[in-house]
Protein backbone atom coordinates (compact mmCIF):
# COMPACT_ATOMS: atom_id res chain seq x y z
CA UNK A 1 0.00 0.00 0.00
CA UNK A 2 0.87 3.73 -0.25
CA UNK A 3 1.60 5.30 2.85
CA UNK A 4 -0.36 8.41 3.47
CA UNK A 5 0.12 11.27 5.74
CA UNK A 6 -1.96 13.67 6.90
CA UNK A 7 0.95 16.66 6.25
CA UNK A 8 3.93 16.02 3.78
CA UNK A 9 6.23 18.88 4.46
CA UNK A 10 9.07 18.74 1.70
CA UNK A 11 12.42 20.15 2.78
CA UNK A 12 14.03 20.86 5.90
CA UNK A 13 15.72 24.59 5.83
CA UNK A 14 13.90 26.86 8.71
CA UNK A 15 10.81 27.16 7.02
CA UNK A 16 10.42 23.37 6.90
CA UNK A 17 11.78 22.00 10.44
CA UNK A 18 9.62 24.49 12.00
CA UNK A 19 6.46 23.60 9.83
CA UNK A 20 6.84 20.33 10.74
CA UNK A 21 7.58 20.84 14.53
CA UNK A 22 4.82 23.49 14.92
CA UNK A 23 2.32 20.72 13.13
CA UNK A 24 3.33 17.94 15.05
CA UNK A 25 3.21 19.36 17.90
CA UNK A 26 -0.27 20.05 17.42
CA UNK A 27 -1.12 17.04 16.84
CA UNK A 28 -0.87 16.30 13.11
CA UNK A 29 1.15 13.15 11.43
CA UNK A 30 3.09 14.66 9.64
CA UNK A 31 6.04 13.95 7.34
CA UNK A 32 9.17 15.98 6.59
CA UNK A 33 11.26 14.68 3.22
CA UNK A 34 14.28 16.79 2.34
CA UNK A 35 17.11 15.48 -0.17
CA UNK A 36 20.01 16.30 2.37
CA UNK A 37 21.00 13.86 4.71
CA UNK A 38 21.18 15.94 7.63
CA UNK A 39 18.72 18.95 8.71
CA UNK A 40 19.47 22.68 8.25
CA UNK A 41 18.57 23.34 4.65
CA UNK A 42 20.93 26.08 3.19
CA UNK A 43 21.58 28.28 6.23
CA UNK A 44 22.12 25.60 8.60
CA UNK A 45 23.54 22.99 6.04
CA UNK A 46 25.33 20.42 8.51
CA UNK A 47 24.54 21.76 11.50
CA UNK A 48 24.38 19.16 14.16
CA UNK A 49 27.65 17.67 12.76
CA UNK A 50 29.70 20.31 11.39
CA UNK A 51 33.09 19.33 10.26
CA UNK A 52 34.68 22.18 11.82
CA UNK A 53 36.88 22.33 14.33
CA UNK A 54 35.73 25.75 15.31
CA UNK A 55 32.00 26.47 14.18
CA UNK A 56 32.69 30.11 15.31
CA UNK A 57 33.66 30.56 11.66
CA UNK A 58 29.86 30.55 10.59
CA UNK A 59 29.18 33.13 12.75
CA UNK A 60 26.08 33.46 15.34
CA UNK A 61 23.36 32.92 13.11
CA UNK A 62 24.16 29.50 12.47
CA UNK A 63 23.48 28.18 15.82
CA UNK A 64 19.63 29.12 15.74
CA UNK A 65 19.43 26.38 13.27
CA UNK A 66 20.75 24.34 15.77
CA UNK A 67 17.80 24.75 18.29
CA UNK A 68 15.56 24.47 15.36
CA UNK A 69 16.62 21.29 14.22
CA UNK A 70 16.53 19.93 17.67
CA UNK A 71 12.67 20.86 18.51
CA UNK A 72 12.48 19.43 14.90
CA UNK A 73 13.98 16.30 16.20
CA UNK A 74 11.79 16.25 19.52
CA UNK A 75 8.63 17.01 17.90
CA UNK A 76 7.57 13.51 16.62
CA UNK A 77 7.54 14.27 13.21
CA UNK A 78 8.61 11.76 10.94
CA UNK A 79 11.55 12.60 9.05
CA UNK A 80 12.93 11.36 6.25
CA UNK A 81 16.68 12.67 4.95
CA UNK A 82 18.11 11.84 1.54
CA UNK A 83 14.62 11.69 0.17
CA UNK A 84 14.61 13.76 -2.68
CA UNK A 85 10.71 14.59 -4.04
CA UNK A 86 10.83 14.22 -7.85
CA UNK A 87 7.00 14.37 -8.42
CA UNK A 88 4.14 15.91 -7.29
CA UNK A 89 0.45 15.87 -8.11
CA UNK A 90 -2.24 17.79 -7.57
CA UNK A 91 -4.59 14.77 -5.99
CA UNK A 92 -1.30 15.06 -3.75
CA UNK A 93 0.92 12.21 -4.88
CA UNK A 94 4.52 12.47 -3.90
CA UNK A 95 7.04 10.75 -6.06
CA UNK A 96 9.74 10.35 -3.73
CA UNK A 97 13.62 8.89 -4.54
CA UNK A 98 13.94 7.53 -0.53
CA UNK A 99 18.04 6.77 -0.46
CA UNK A 100 17.91 5.99 -4.38
CA UNK A 101 14.97 3.66 -3.83
CA UNK A 102 11.58 5.47 -5.73
CA UNK A 103 8.78 5.47 -3.96
CA UNK A 104 5.12 7.03 -3.77
CA UNK A 105 3.46 8.71 -0.31
CA UNK A 106 -0.15 10.64 -0.83
CA UNK A 107 -0.75 13.54 1.70
CA UNK A 108 -4.10 15.13 3.12
CA UNK A 109 -1.95 18.32 3.04
CA UNK A 110 1.89 19.04 1.46
CA UNK A 111 3.57 22.37 2.88
CA UNK A 112 6.44 22.96 -0.19
CA UNK A 113 9.35 24.51 1.59
CA UNK A 114 12.22 24.06 -0.89
CA UNK A 115 14.33 27.13 -0.45
CA UNK A 116 15.76 29.19 -2.83
CA UNK A 117 18.94 29.25 -5.64
CA UNK A 118 21.60 31.88 -6.29
CA UNK A 119 20.23 33.99 -8.97
CA UNK A 120 22.37 32.45 -12.11
CA UNK A 121 23.76 35.53 -14.24
CA UNK A 122 25.69 34.79 -16.86
CA UNK A 123 29.00 36.04 -18.34
CA UNK A 124 31.49 35.21 -20.72
CA UNK A 125 33.28 32.15 -19.28
CA UNK A 126 31.63 31.73 -16.50
CA UNK A 127 30.89 27.86 -17.32
CA UNK A 128 35.02 27.15 -17.18
CA UNK A 129 35.72 25.00 -14.52
CA UNK A 130 37.36 26.93 -11.29
CA UNK A 131 34.20 29.09 -11.38
CA UNK A 132 31.72 28.36 -8.94
CA UNK A 133 29.29 30.21 -6.82
CA UNK A 134 29.69 32.20 -3.41
CA UNK A 135 27.16 29.59 -2.52
CA UNK A 136 28.89 26.68 -3.65
CA UNK A 137 32.17 27.44 -1.84
CA UNK A 138 30.19 28.03 1.64
CA UNK A 139 28.50 24.69 0.81
CA UNK A 140 31.95 23.22 0.86
CA UNK A 141 32.76 24.95 3.69
CA UNK A 142 29.86 23.74 5.70
CA UNK A 143 29.50 20.43 4.84
CA UNK A 144 33.24 19.41 3.85
CA UNK A 145 35.40 21.52 5.76
CA UNK A 146 36.99 22.96 2.67
CA UNK A 147 38.41 26.09 1.42
CA UNK A 148 40.35 27.74 -1.43
CA UNK A 149 43.80 27.43 -1.45
CA UNK A 150 45.17 30.39 -2.49
CA UNK A 151 43.89 33.59 -4.50
CA UNK A 152 40.38 32.85 -4.30
CA UNK A 153 38.32 36.11 -6.12
CA UNK A 154 35.01 36.96 -5.07
CA UNK A 155 32.59 39.25 -7.46
CA UNK A 156 29.07 39.92 -7.52
CA UNK A 157 26.98 41.52 -4.94
CA UNK A 158 24.65 40.70 -1.79
CA UNK A 159 24.59 39.67 1.61
CA UNK A 160 25.79 36.24 0.73
CA UNK A 161 28.97 37.32 -0.68
CA UNK A 162 30.23 39.57 2.18
CA UNK A 163 29.27 36.46 4.50
CA UNK A 164 31.21 33.88 2.48
CA UNK A 165 33.72 36.88 2.75
CA UNK A 166 33.99 36.89 6.61
CA UNK A 167 33.39 33.13 7.02
CA UNK A 168 36.89 32.81 4.65
CA UNK A 169 38.60 35.29 6.85
CA UNK A 170 38.03 33.61 10.32
CA UNK A 171 39.09 30.59 8.59
CA UNK A 172 42.23 32.04 8.03
CA UNK A 173 41.49 32.36 3.97
CA UNK A 174 43.25 34.35 1.91
CA UNK A 175 41.16 36.65 -0.14
CA UNK A 176 42.65 37.77 -3.55
CA UNK A 177 40.14 40.23 -4.23
CA UNK A 178 36.54 41.35 -3.88
CA UNK A 179 35.32 42.62 -6.68
CA UNK A 180 31.77 44.54 -5.99
CA UNK A 181 29.40 45.04 -8.65
CA UNK A 182 26.43 46.56 -7.19
CA UNK A 183 25.75 49.58 -9.35
CA UNK A 184 26.70 52.67 -7.00
CA UNK A 185 23.52 54.69 -7.92
CA UNK A 186 21.87 51.47 -5.86
CA UNK A 187 21.95 53.27 -2.38
CA UNK A 188 20.56 56.29 -3.52
CA UNK A 189 17.34 54.34 -4.71
CA UNK A 190 17.36 52.27 -1.98
CA UNK A 191 17.31 55.52 0.78
CA UNK A 192 13.31 55.52 0.70
CA UNK A 193 13.08 52.25 1.73
CA UNK A 194 15.67 53.04 4.98
CA UNK A 195 13.19 54.43 7.24
CA UNK A 196 11.14 51.05 7.52
CA UNK A 197 14.70 49.13 7.46
CA UNK A 198 15.65 50.31 10.81
CA UNK A 199 13.13 48.35 12.50
CA UNK A 200 14.87 45.39 12.23
CA UNK A 201 17.92 46.92 13.24
CA UNK A 202 19.86 43.69 14.24
CA UNK A 203 19.90 42.52 10.09
CA UNK A 204 21.34 45.91 9.03
CA UNK A 205 23.86 46.27 11.83
CA UNK A 206 25.33 42.28 11.27
CA UNK A 207 25.80 43.59 7.65
CA UNK A 208 28.03 46.51 8.28
CA UNK A 209 29.76 44.09 10.69
CA UNK A 210 30.51 42.34 8.27
CA UNK A 211 32.14 45.14 5.62
CA UNK A 212 33.60 46.16 8.97
CA UNK A 213 35.51 42.85 9.17
CA UNK A 214 36.60 42.62 5.61
CA UNK A 215 37.63 45.90 5.59
CA UNK A 216 39.83 45.16 8.47
CA UNK A 217 41.32 42.73 7.64
CA UNK A 218 42.75 44.53 4.78
CA UNK A 219 41.24 42.75 1.99
CA UNK A 220 41.04 44.19 -1.57
CA UNK A 221 37.41 45.74 -2.56
CA UNK A 222 37.16 47.22 -5.71
CA UNK A 223 34.11 49.15 -6.37
CA UNK A 224 31.66 49.73 -9.32
CA UNK A 225 33.41 47.05 -11.51
CA UNK A 226 31.28 45.65 -14.74
CA UNK A 227 32.68 43.48 -17.87
CA UNK A 228 32.92 40.54 -15.23
CA UNK A 229 34.84 37.71 -17.78
CA UNK A 230 36.40 34.36 -17.05
CA UNK A 231 39.57 33.76 -18.49
CA UNK A 232 41.23 30.07 -19.70
CA UNK A 233 41.22 27.24 -21.85
CA UNK A 234 40.62 23.88 -20.12
CA UNK A 235 39.97 25.72 -16.65
CA UNK A 236 39.97 29.62 -14.80
CA UNK A 237 43.43 31.51 -15.47
CA UNK A 238 42.30 34.58 -14.78
CA UNK A 239 39.36 37.15 -14.42
CA UNK A 240 38.78 40.45 -16.36
CA UNK A 241 36.71 43.39 -15.17
CA UNK A 242 36.11 46.92 -15.38
CA UNK A 243 36.45 49.19 -13.18
CA UNK A 244 36.89 52.62 -12.81
CA UNK A 245 37.03 53.22 -16.40
CA UNK A 246 40.05 50.98 -16.81
CA UNK A 247 40.61 47.18 -17.92
CA UNK A 248 41.85 45.27 -15.01
CA UNK A 249 43.02 41.34 -14.96
CA UNK A 250 43.86 39.34 -11.97
CA UNK A 251 45.45 35.67 -12.21
CA UNK A 252 43.48 33.16 -10.36
CA UNK A 253 42.49 29.40 -10.32
CA UNK A 254 39.11 30.29 -8.42
CA UNK A 255 35.99 32.78 -8.97
CA UNK A 256 33.55 32.48 -6.75
CA UNK A 257 30.25 34.73 -8.31
CA UNK A 258 27.20 35.46 -6.58
CA UNK A 259 24.01 37.59 -7.41
CA UNK A 260 21.08 37.44 -5.20
CA UNK A 261 19.23 34.44 -4.07
CA UNK A 262 15.82 33.55 -6.19
CA UNK A 263 12.99 31.25 -4.77
CA UNK A 264 14.05 27.74 -7.46
CA UNK A 265 10.17 27.70 -8.61
CA UNK A 266 10.51 24.29 -10.77
CA UNK A 267 8.71 22.36 -8.19
CA UNK A 268 5.67 25.08 -7.10
CA UNK A 269 5.33 25.45 -11.24
CA UNK A 270 5.32 21.53 -12.25
CA UNK A 271 1.78 22.00 -10.59
CA UNK A 272 0.87 24.75 -12.24
CA UNK A 273 0.66 27.48 -9.66
CA UNK A 274 0.40 31.06 -10.94
CA UNK A 275 3.48 32.80 -10.85
CA UNK A 276 4.32 36.40 -10.78
CA UNK A 277 7.22 38.76 -11.85
CA UNK A 278 8.63 40.65 -8.17
CA UNK A 279 10.03 43.46 -10.17
CA UNK A 280 12.14 44.55 -6.86
CA UNK A 281 13.48 40.87 -6.05
CA UNK A 282 13.88 40.50 -10.33
CA UNK A 283 12.28 36.66 -9.85
CA UNK A 284 9.32 34.60 -10.39
CA UNK A 285 7.45 33.78 -7.35
CA UNK A 286 4.63 31.36 -6.39
CA UNK A 287 1.35 33.43 -6.35
CA UNK A 288 -0.03 32.54 -2.38
CA UNK A 289 -2.11 34.04 0.45
CA UNK A 290 -1.26 34.84 3.90
CA UNK A 291 -0.95 31.30 5.18
CA UNK A 292 1.14 30.44 2.03
CA UNK A 293 -1.95 28.79 0.59
CA UNK A 294 -1.48 28.06 -3.17
CA UNK A 295 -4.27 28.15 -6.40
CA UNK A 296 -3.14 24.37 -6.08
CA UNK A 297 -5.81 22.66 -3.52
CA UNK A 298 -3.93 21.74 -0.39
CA UNK A 299 -0.81 23.18 -1.45
CA UNK A 300 1.15 25.78 0.61
CA UNK A 301 4.74 27.25 -0.18
CA UNK A 302 6.75 28.82 2.95
CA UNK A 303 10.02 29.67 3.07
CA UNK A 304 12.46 31.83 0.56
CA UNK A 305 10.83 29.25 -2.26
CA UNK A 306 7.90 31.76 -1.63
CA UNK A 307 10.03 34.49 -2.12
CA UNK A 308 12.87 36.02 -0.79
CA UNK A 309 12.98 36.80 2.89
CA UNK A 310 15.74 35.56 4.83
CA UNK A 311 15.92 32.61 7.36
CA UNK A 312 13.77 34.49 10.20
CA UNK A 313 10.98 34.71 8.03
CA UNK A 314 11.45 31.49 6.19
CA UNK A 315 10.97 30.28 9.86
CA UNK A 316 7.75 32.05 10.64
CA UNK A 317 6.39 31.76 7.70
CA UNK A 318 6.84 27.89 8.10
CA UNK A 319 4.81 28.36 11.75
CA UNK A 320 1.76 30.27 9.85
CA UNK A 321 1.40 27.80 7.16
CA UNK A 322 1.76 24.11 9.37
CA UNK A 323 -1.19 26.73 11.86
CA UNK A 324 -3.69 26.53 8.39
CA UNK A 325 -2.93 23.09 8.26
CA UNK A 326 -3.70 22.01 11.40
CA UNK A 327 -6.98 24.25 10.81
CA UNK A 328 -7.77 22.78 7.21
CA UNK A 329 -7.51 19.23 9.01
CA UNK A 330 -9.85 19.73 11.90
CA UNK A 331 -6.74 20.04 14.88
CA UNK A 332 -7.89 23.56 15.78
CA UNK A 333 -10.58 26.15 14.31
CA UNK A 334 -10.36 28.89 12.63
CA UNK A 335 -10.11 31.01 15.99
CA UNK A 336 -7.37 29.39 17.72
CA UNK A 337 -5.36 29.17 14.76
CA UNK A 338 -5.17 32.96 14.05
CA UNK A 339 -4.58 33.32 18.36
CA UNK A 340 -1.51 31.02 17.72
CA UNK A 341 -0.74 33.12 14.62
CA UNK A 342 -0.42 36.64 15.76
CA UNK A 343 2.46 36.66 17.64
CA UNK A 344 4.73 34.94 14.72
CA UNK A 345 2.77 37.08 12.07
CA UNK A 346 4.05 40.21 13.59
CA UNK A 347 7.53 38.92 14.23
CA UNK A 348 7.52 38.21 10.25
CA UNK A 349 5.89 41.50 9.32
CA UNK A 350 8.92 43.25 11.44
CA UNK A 351 11.56 40.74 9.52
CA UNK A 352 10.10 41.66 5.89
CA UNK A 353 10.46 45.52 6.94
CA UNK A 354 13.96 45.19 6.08
CA UNK A 355 13.08 43.61 2.43
CA UNK A 356 12.92 46.61 0.23
CA UNK A 357 16.01 48.35 1.56
CA UNK A 358 18.08 44.92 0.76
CA UNK A 359 15.82 44.35 -2.00
CA UNK A 360 16.81 47.43 -3.86
CA UNK A 361 20.64 48.06 -1.96
CA UNK A 362 21.71 44.39 -3.74
CA UNK A 363 20.07 44.42 -7.04
CA UNK A 364 21.96 43.27 -9.96
CA UNK A 365 22.66 45.59 -12.68
CA UNK A 366 20.47 45.77 -15.22
CA UNK A 367 22.78 45.52 -18.17
CA UNK A 368 23.89 41.98 -16.65
CA UNK A 369 21.05 40.46 -18.84
CA UNK A 370 20.35 43.23 -21.57
CA UNK A 371 23.83 44.22 -22.66
CA UNK A 372 24.71 40.42 -22.61
CA UNK A 373 27.54 39.74 -25.51
CA UNK A 374 25.94 37.93 -27.83
CA UNK A 375 28.58 34.95 -27.60
CA UNK A 376 27.98 34.60 -23.87
CA UNK A 377 26.03 31.13 -23.13
CA UNK A 378 22.59 31.74 -21.43
CA UNK A 379 22.17 27.73 -21.49
CA UNK A 380 24.68 26.19 -19.94
CA UNK A 381 23.63 22.32 -20.85
CA UNK A 382 22.40 23.41 -24.24
CA UNK A 383 24.94 26.10 -24.70
CA UNK A 384 22.76 28.04 -26.28
CA UNK A 385 23.90 32.06 -26.60
CA UNK A 386 22.33 35.63 -25.79
CA UNK A 387 22.69 35.80 -29.49
CA UNK A 388 20.84 33.36 -30.79
CA UNK A 389 17.97 33.99 -28.18
CA UNK A 390 18.09 37.10 -29.91
CA UNK A 391 17.84 35.87 -33.02
CA UNK A 392 15.00 33.69 -32.67
CA UNK A 393 13.15 36.52 -31.02
CA UNK A 394 13.82 38.50 -34.20
CA UNK A 395 12.76 35.16 -35.93
CA UNK A 396 8.98 35.85 -34.42
CA UNK A 397 9.34 33.52 -31.09
CA UNK A 398 7.54 35.44 -28.27
CA UNK A 399 8.53 33.23 -25.19
CA UNK A 400 10.36 30.59 -23.25
CA UNK A 401 8.64 27.85 -24.17
CA UNK A 402 8.36 28.61 -27.85
CA UNK A 403 12.54 29.35 -27.22
CA UNK A 404 12.79 25.59 -26.64
CA UNK A 405 11.30 24.56 -30.17
CA UNK A 406 13.57 27.41 -31.89
CA UNK A 407 16.72 26.62 -29.87
CA UNK A 408 16.88 23.75 -27.57
CA UNK A 409 17.52 26.47 -24.85
CA UNK A 410 16.24 25.34 -21.60
CA UNK A 411 15.59 21.33 -22.72
CA UNK A 412 18.99 19.90 -21.18
CA UNK A 413 19.27 18.31 -17.28
CA UNK A 414 18.93 21.18 -15.30
CA UNK A 415 14.86 21.92 -17.05
CA UNK A 416 16.22 25.72 -16.92
CA UNK A 417 16.85 26.29 -13.94
CA UNK A 418 20.24 28.52 -14.78
CA UNK A 419 18.78 29.99 -17.75
CA UNK A 420 14.97 30.50 -17.02
CA UNK A 421 15.11 33.70 -15.43
CA UNK A 422 17.63 35.13 -17.46
CA UNK A 423 15.46 34.07 -20.97
CA UNK A 424 12.39 35.45 -19.59
CA UNK A 425 14.16 38.53 -18.75
CA UNK A 426 16.27 38.50 -22.44
CA UNK A 427 13.54 38.41 -24.61
CA UNK A 428 11.66 40.91 -22.37
CA UNK A 429 14.01 43.22 -22.94
CA UNK A 430 14.51 42.39 -26.31
CA UNK A 431 10.53 42.69 -27.32
CA UNK A 432 10.68 45.86 -25.10
CA UNK A 433 7.91 44.20 -22.84
CA UNK A 434 7.79 42.98 -19.33
CA UNK A 435 8.55 39.64 -17.94
CA UNK A 436 5.20 39.17 -16.54
CA UNK A 437 3.65 39.11 -20.22
CA UNK A 438 6.38 36.85 -21.30
CA UNK A 439 6.42 34.19 -18.76
CA UNK A 440 8.67 31.73 -18.17
CA UNK A 441 9.30 27.61 -18.96
CA UNK A 442 6.49 25.12 -18.26
CA UNK A 443 7.72 22.39 -15.92
CA UNK A 444 7.04 19.06 -15.93
CA UNK A 445 8.28 15.84 -14.04
CA UNK A 446 10.42 14.18 -13.06
CA UNK A 447 11.67 17.51 -10.57
CA UNK A 448 14.93 15.21 -10.42
CA UNK A 449 16.44 12.98 -12.78
CA UNK A 450 15.37 9.70 -11.89
CA UNK A 451 16.77 6.37 -13.53
CA UNK A 452 15.01 3.99 -15.26
CA UNK A 453 16.13 1.00 -13.18
CA UNK A 454 14.71 3.09 -10.06
CA UNK A 455 11.33 2.93 -11.67
CA UNK A 456 11.36 -0.42 -12.37
CA UNK A 457 11.55 -0.94 -8.50
CA UNK A 458 8.22 0.35 -8.08
CA UNK A 459 5.77 -2.95 -7.97
CA UNK A 460 2.20 -2.22 -9.58
CA UNK A 461 1.15 -1.15 -5.54
CA UNK A 462 3.34 1.95 -6.02
CA UNK A 463 5.53 1.01 -3.23
CA UNK A 464 9.10 0.18 -3.72
CA UNK A 465 10.18 -3.30 -3.86
CA UNK A 466 12.06 -4.61 -0.95
CA UNK B 1 42.00 24.82 -5.74
CA UNK B 2 40.40 23.82 -2.72
CA UNK B 3 41.90 22.24 0.59
CA UNK B 4 40.70 20.67 3.71
CA UNK B 5 41.04 23.40 6.36
CA UNK B 6 42.19 20.24 8.76
CA UNK B 7 41.46 16.84 9.51
CA UNK B 8 38.29 16.46 10.87
CA UNK B 9 39.17 12.92 11.92
CA UNK B 10 36.10 10.77 9.99
CA UNK B 11 36.00 7.54 9.23
CA UNK B 12 36.92 7.08 5.79
CA UNK B 13 36.17 4.98 2.61
CA UNK B 14 37.91 4.07 -0.50
CA UNK B 15 36.95 5.47 -3.27
CA UNK B 16 38.56 5.37 -7.65
CA UNK B 17 38.65 8.81 -8.85
CA UNK B 18 39.39 7.94 -12.59
CA UNK B 19 41.14 4.79 -11.40
CA UNK B 20 43.37 6.16 -8.73
CA UNK B 21 42.22 5.00 -5.32
CA UNK B 22 41.73 7.66 -2.87
CA UNK B 23 40.58 7.65 0.88
CA UNK B 24 38.10 9.93 1.51
CA UNK B 25 35.68 11.28 5.14
CA UNK B 26 32.27 9.03 4.24
CA UNK B 27 28.98 10.97 4.17
CA UNK B 28 30.95 13.41 1.92
CA UNK B 29 29.64 14.09 -1.68
CA UNK B 30 31.29 12.94 -4.59
CA UNK B 31 31.56 16.34 -5.85
CA UNK B 32 34.02 17.51 -2.60
CA UNK B 33 36.06 14.02 -3.00
CA UNK B 34 36.87 15.07 -6.98
CA UNK B 35 37.21 18.40 -6.02
CA UNK B 36 39.87 17.84 -3.24
CA UNK B 37 41.41 15.07 -5.39
CA UNK B 38 42.01 16.87 -8.57
CA UNK B 39 39.34 15.99 -11.09
CA UNK B 40 39.54 18.18 -13.43
CA UNK B 41 37.21 18.45 -15.57
CA UNK B 42 34.43 16.21 -14.19
CA UNK B 43 32.84 16.32 -17.45
CA UNK B 44 32.76 17.41 -21.15
CA UNK B 45 29.71 18.88 -22.41
CA UNK B 46 27.01 17.34 -24.54
CA UNK B 47 26.96 19.92 -27.34
CA UNK B 48 30.64 21.61 -28.09
CA UNK B 49 32.79 19.09 -25.55
CA UNK B 50 33.76 22.05 -23.26
CA UNK B 51 35.40 21.16 -19.74
CA UNK B 52 32.95 21.59 -16.88
CA UNK B 53 33.10 20.83 -13.54
CA UNK B 54 30.95 21.71 -10.43
CA UNK B 55 29.06 25.26 -10.22
CA UNK B 56 26.47 25.15 -8.06
CA UNK B 57 27.04 22.14 -5.38
CA UNK B 58 23.65 22.20 -4.90
CA UNK B 59 22.04 20.27 -7.12
CA UNK B 60 20.86 23.02 -9.75
CA UNK B 61 23.14 23.04 -12.82
CA UNK B 62 23.69 19.87 -13.46
CA UNK B 63 27.66 20.36 -14.71
CA UNK B 64 28.59 17.76 -11.53
CA UNK B 65 27.41 15.06 -13.79
CA UNK B 66 29.92 11.91 -13.65
CA UNK B 67 29.88 8.43 -14.15
CA UNK B 68 29.16 6.40 -10.64
CA UNK B 69 30.09 2.98 -11.05
CA UNK B 70 29.27 2.77 -14.36
CA UNK B 71 25.94 4.66 -14.26
CA UNK B 72 26.37 8.02 -16.20
CA UNK B 73 24.62 11.44 -15.45
CA UNK B 74 24.89 11.47 -11.86
CA UNK B 75 25.02 14.49 -9.85
CA UNK B 76 28.35 14.34 -7.74
CA UNK B 77 27.21 17.28 -5.57
CA UNK B 78 24.25 15.28 -4.61
CA UNK B 79 25.67 11.79 -4.41
CA UNK B 80 27.22 10.58 -0.89
CA UNK B 81 30.55 8.25 -0.90
CA UNK B 82 30.44 4.49 -0.64
CA UNK B 83 33.50 2.05 0.02
CA UNK B 84 34.63 0.78 -3.36
CA UNK B 85 32.95 3.34 -5.36
CA UNK B 86 34.02 4.25 -8.75
CA UNK B 87 33.97 7.69 -9.96
CA UNK B 88 35.10 8.52 -13.72
CA UNK B 89 35.16 11.52 -15.66
CA UNK B 90 32.02 11.68 -18.14
CA UNK B 91 32.10 12.59 -21.45
CA UNK B 92 29.48 14.19 -23.41
CA UNK B 93 25.87 13.12 -22.78
CA UNK B 94 27.70 10.11 -21.00
CA UNK B 95 25.75 7.16 -23.35
CA UNK B 96 26.71 4.15 -22.41
CA UNK B 97 27.48 0.87 -24.66
CA UNK B 98 24.72 -1.01 -24.42
C1 LIG C 1 23.55 28.17 -1.54
C2 LIG C 1 22.85 29.06 -0.57
C3 LIG C 1 23.48 29.43 0.63
C4 LIG C 1 22.84 30.25 1.55
N1 LIG C 1 23.49 30.59 2.71
C5 LIG C 1 22.89 31.44 3.59
C6 LIG C 1 23.53 31.84 4.79
O1 LIG C 1 24.66 31.42 5.08
N2 LIG C 1 22.89 32.71 5.62
C7 LIG C 1 21.65 33.18 5.32
O2 LIG C 1 21.08 33.96 6.09
N3 LIG C 1 21.01 32.81 4.20
C8 LIG C 1 21.60 31.96 3.33
N4 LIG C 1 20.95 31.61 2.18
C9 LIG C 1 19.59 32.12 1.92
C10 LIG C 1 18.57 31.05 2.32
O3 LIG C 1 17.68 30.94 1.21
C11 LIG C 1 17.78 31.37 3.58
O4 LIG C 1 18.51 32.01 4.57
C12 LIG C 1 17.17 30.12 4.23
O5 LIG C 1 18.05 29.01 4.17
C13 LIG C 1 15.86 29.83 3.61
O6 LIG C 1 15.23 28.80 4.32
P1 LIG C 1 14.18 27.83 3.66
O7 LIG C 1 13.70 26.93 4.74
O8 LIG C 1 13.18 28.61 2.92
O9 LIG C 1 14.98 27.00 2.55
P2 LIG C 1 16.34 26.18 2.60
O10 LIG C 1 17.13 26.49 3.80
O11 LIG C 1 16.95 26.40 1.28
O12 LIG C 1 15.88 24.67 2.72
C14 LIG C 1 15.22 23.99 1.68
C15 LIG C 1 15.51 22.52 1.78
O13 LIG C 1 14.63 21.82 0.90
C16 LIG C 1 15.35 20.86 0.20
N5 LIG C 1 14.63 20.59 -1.05
C17 LIG C 1 14.37 21.46 -2.06
N6 LIG C 1 13.66 20.86 -3.03
C18 LIG C 1 13.46 19.59 -2.62
C19 LIG C 1 12.80 18.46 -3.20
N7 LIG C 1 12.19 18.53 -4.39
N8 LIG C 1 12.81 17.29 -2.51
C20 LIG C 1 13.42 17.20 -1.29
N9 LIG C 1 14.05 18.24 -0.70
C21 LIG C 1 14.06 19.41 -1.36
C22 LIG C 1 16.71 21.47 0.02
O14 LIG C 1 17.71 20.51 -0.23
C23 LIG C 1 16.91 22.14 1.37
O15 LIG C 1 17.47 21.26 2.30
C24 LIG C 1 21.55 30.75 1.25
C25 LIG C 1 20.92 30.37 0.06
C26 LIG C 1 21.55 29.54 -0.84
C27 LIG C 1 20.84 29.17 -2.11
S1 LIG D 1 27.33 21.25 -8.92
FE1 LIG D 1 25.50 22.04 -9.69
S2 LIG D 1 24.27 20.27 -9.79
FE2 LIG D 1 26.06 19.54 -8.86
Amino acid sequence: MTARHELAVIGAGPAGLAAAATAAELGLKVALFDDQPAPGGQIYRGVERTPLADPAVLGDDYRRGADLAEAFRASGAAYHPSCGVWLLTPERELGLLDNGQARFVTAGRVIIAGGAMERPVPFPGWTLPGVMTAGAGQILLKSAGMVPGKGVVLAGTGPLLLLLAAQYLRAGVQIAALLDMTPPSNALRALPHLPAALSAFGTLAKGLALKREIHRAGVRVVKGVTSLRALGEARLEAVAYEAGGREQRLDSELLLVHFGVIPESNTTRSLGIRHLWDSRQLCWRPVADAWGNTGAEGFAVAGDGAGIGGALAAEYAGRLAALEAARALGRIDAAERDRSAAPVRAALAKERRVRPFLDVLFQPAPELISQLADDTVVCRCEEVTAGQIREAVGQGCTGPNQLKSFTRCGMGPCQGRQCGTTVSQLIGHTLGRPVEEIGAYRIRPPLKPIGLTQLAALDGEGEAAA
Amino acid sequence: MFKKLHDDGAERVTVTIDGREARVPAGETVAAAALIHGLQPFRTSAVSGAPRAPYCMMGVCFDCLVEIDGTPNRQACQVRVAEGMAIRRQDGAGETAP
